[in-house]
């Protein structure tokens, strides 16, 4: 193999590994009920069980729907009716357990469960409302945002 | 007369509501609310709304905006919450679990006790929706490297063939081993640990 071939080769390898981590799942839909949906790229997909969820995704549900999501921490999260959760961030360590997970709910309600980051790091998980911050201390809560 | 009596009153109404100091932003009516721990203790929140900050540490503490805006803490309604969150909280997925099994000394067979604990972890996996499973595998510190890593992986392997079999598709199951390198019980060097010869479960 030529040096300019393995070059190349070597780089396309490298792209190829960086858009991986970019499109990587973080999370997965464990449950879903009624109209609920993933936007993915300016696009709109049905949420369906067993689906991956990715760090930029914003969920939406309507008037009947919701979506329930592990993500790889063990963290848990799921959007009531007419909901709007957009995931700002999210990145963990298996093995160190480091990582943040940054996500808003614009409208609608919500449940969280925090996973594995927050018991490490009290600063990793943050879950904004159009008027509040919260930080979160390993724990169980509700949201309600208008 | 009284038609024109009813404008002039309207008028004087209007009039009197736009002298009001206008109101400026709606007060937010977005609100957060901690829930006791499934474990029986509850965690924190740290509430932050503009330059004001809360801390909730207790069971159905909650925070939003009051009245005249500013962030106020309460107690929420542990009936009314459950009622009006019901959406969002029949859909949270159940909660990531793990289990450990122990094996005979230097073999990928099951303790007899094991044998008889897996079953539950089995019906778990299955009842589970999306179901993802990774199971480690794990020797106690007799014998060379080379041969607990060997034996760690069929531990771990052994463990995935009876998720296969009760019909969890293999690509929700990864496997790994950690030889002798994770210890549950700090053992003598070289020493025999029933303890240690075992295989995590995690399942979420």
């Amino acid at each position: 193999m030529t040096r300019r071939s393995t070059i190349l080769l070597l780089g396309g390898l490298l792209a190829a590994i960086a858009l991986d981590a970019a499109a990587a799942d973080v999370g997965r839909i464990k449950v879903t009920a009624g109209d609920a949906f993933v936007e993915r790229e300016g696009k709109r997909i049905p949420a369906a069980v067993d689906a991956g969820v990715r760090a930029s995704d914003t969920v939406v549900t309507g008037p009947n729907g919701s979506v329930g999501i592990t993500f790889s921490d063990n963290s848990r999260v799921s959007a009531g009716p007419n909901s709007t959760l957009v995931l700002n961030r999210y990145n963990f360590d298996q093995a160190t357990h480091e990582g943040a997970f940054d996500a808003t709910l614009k409208r609608g309600t919500l449940a969280v469960v925090s996973g594995r980051m927050a018991k490490l790091s009290p600063e990793a998980v943050k879950v904004r409302t159009p008027s509040m911050i919260l930080g979160v201390r390993g724990t169980e809560f509700l949201v309600y945002a208008e | 007369m009284i038609f024109r009596a009813l404008v002039t009153a309207l008028a004087a109404l209007a009039a009197g509501c736009a002298t009001e100091p206008l109101q400026t932003a709606p007060v937010s009516r977005d609100r957060v609310i901690l829930l006791p721990g499934s474990d029986g203790s509850t965690g924190a929140v740290d509430v932050r709304q503009g330059a004001q900050s809360a801390v909730l540490d207790t069971p159905y503490a909650s925070a939003g905006a009051g009245s005249d805006g500013a962030l106020t803490v309460g107690e929420a309604d542990a009936a009314a919450t459950r009622e009006r969150f019901a959406g969002a909280l029949s859909a949270l997925p159940p909660a990531p679990v793990s289990y450990t099994v122990y094996f005979v000394f230097a073999q990928d067979e099951l303790t007899e006790e094991s044998r008889k604990a897996i079953a539950p972890v089995l019906d778990d996996v299955a009842r589970r929706p999306a179901p993802e499973i990774t199971v480690i595998g794990h020797a106690d510190q007799t014998g060379a490297e080379r041969i607990n890593d060997a034996l760690s992986q069929r531990r771990a392997e052994r463990v995935k063939e009876m998720l296969v079999q009760r019909g969890i598709s293999p690509e929700r199951i990864t496997a790994a081993s950690r030889g002798a390198r994770e210890p549950l019980v700090r053992a003598t060097e070289g020493a025999a640990e029933a303890r240690n010869r075992r295989v995590e479960i995690s399942i979420r």
